[in-house]
């Protein structure tokens, strides 16, 4: 049985309350050590108060080539930005 | 660089009416700079080729802890302990980043250092000389890091996503390898002994020219830095960044009042640049070839600390196992 240890998906929380974000990969045997792992690598510079690890495995993607379908309906929905109307000076800050 | 001559398999660059339809939109892409991600299409030779490039990179930064870690347990103070300490495991965090970005191309961790072990992979030609001397330490975070964000600065723009974000995280941190390195200097060289400033006079004497090896031999010719640049996994050819090299380090050098070991080194207004002496290439083809002073040295250590490492890594794994085993059995 091959001993290479899985690779997990690093998500950290910096200090202003931000959303986890991907900070990148690495690998480890088991959640407790994907942690420590994490702390060591990835927060060195105090770069976050939280950490989340994910199996590699786990994380579902949309595919590449569902590109157009998944996201080119948005771009004709303009209406959904608050640019696209437009407001009289007189009526004030809105 | 810290990936010197990366093969790309390209005999000639291929013209717009050679490329198949998926080539010619992939090529678009790139030249659109949008960046390229692990699950999209991608010619053969550009996932093979960066696989090399990124694998010794990776490997260079690994084996670049050896010839500090040499330092650890003889830095002169508390102080800088610490700091080498802390500079020595940046080296490893990046050799991760950059394992973790060619593992995206398809390839395992452990094969690449398998390759490392058994010689069909290098790493930096610089990282086979020693660090004789406290003042080595210093000239290699000045020059050799100096060196390397040379290179990794441009790389942030390169058109693979997983290797952009790498170098990004990378060049955070680099620059105060180099700092640390320079520090180091000042001390000796302005505010130290006339021995202490001899000392770093001949770290300089030895790092100069294997510094400037580390860009490579010139590749204005070569097809591979060709296809590489077309690419965008390669932005200035070497000798550029040679150049930009010397013309950055030189009044560097000067202000520590040490002499560069370059008779011919003189100020060009014409091209406002240094003209300098180009490395000994048969010396940098030696050391590539495994002849350098600490070839032997280096490869026995990696392979001692990964073999010595087995039964810790393979106990973490089967405890993982037995531990999955016991909760599912639970449940």
């Amino acid at each position: 049985m091959s001993s290479e240890w899985p690779l997990w998906e690093i998500f950290i929380r910096g200090q202003h309350g931000l959303n986890h974000r991907h900070v990148g990969s690495l690998h480890a045997p088991d959640a407790e050590m994907a942690i420590r792992h994490a702390r060591d690598v990835y927060t060195r510079r105090n770069e976050g108060v939280s950490i989340w690890a994910v199996k590699s495995d786990d994380i579902v993607a949309s595919a590449p080539s569902e590109k157009g379908p998944l996201f080119d309906p948005s771009n004709s929905k303009v209406y959904r930005h608050p640019t696209f109307f437009d407001i009289p000076d007189e009526a004030g800050h809105m | 660089m810290y990936a010197q001559m990366v093969k790309t398999e390209a005999k000639r660059l291929k013209s717009r009416e050679e490329m198949t339809p998926e080539e010619a939109a992939f090529q678009d892409r790139i030249e659109a700079g949008e960046k390229i991600e692990p699950k999209d299409w991608m010619p053969e030779g550009y996932r093979r080729t960066l696989i090399r490039q990124i694998g010794q990179h990776a490997h260079s930064e690994i084996v670049g802890q050896l010839p500090e870690g040499n330092w650890i347990t003889r830095a002169p103070t508390l102080e800088r302990k610490a700091i080498l300490l802390a500079k020595v495991q940046d080296e490893a965090g990046h050799g991760l980043y950059l394992y973790s970005a060619a593992e995206t191309l398809g390839v395992s961790r452990d094969a690449l250092i398998a390759k490392l072990h058994d010689g069909s992979m290098k790493y930096s030609s610089i990282f086979n000389y020693p660090t004789l001397t406290w003042a080595d330490i210093g000239a290699v975070g000045w020059l050799v890091d100096g060196a390397a964000i040379m290179n990794q600065v441009p790389l942030q723009r390169t058109s693979y996503g997983p290797y952009s974000r790498a170098m990004i995280r990378i060049c955070k941190e680099e620059s105060f390898h180099q700092r640390q390195g320079y520090d180091i200097l000042i001390k000796m060289c302005l505010k130290g002994t006339p021995a202490q400033k001899a000392m770093a006079q001949d770290a300089l004497n030895r790092f100069w020219y294997p510094s400037l090896m580390m860009f490579g031999p010139s590749d204005k010719d070569s097809v591979h830095s060709a296809q590489s640049m077309a690419w965008k996994i390669k932005i200035n050819t070497n000798d550029e960044l040679r150049q930009k090299f010397v013309d950055q380090t030189v009044p560097q050098a000067e202000y520590l009042g040490l002499t560069v070991p370059d008779p011919d080194l003189k100020w060009n207004e014409d091209k406002g640049g240094y003209d300098f002496t180009e490395p000994d290439w048969e010396e940098f083809y030696a050391v590539l070839a495994g002849n350098g002073p600490c070839n032997r040295e280096r490869m026995a250590a990696r392979v001692t600390a990964w073999e010595d490492g087995a039964w810790f890594r393979e106990g973490l794994m089967a405890h993982a196992r037995k531990a999955a085993k016991r909760g599912v059995a639970a449940e």
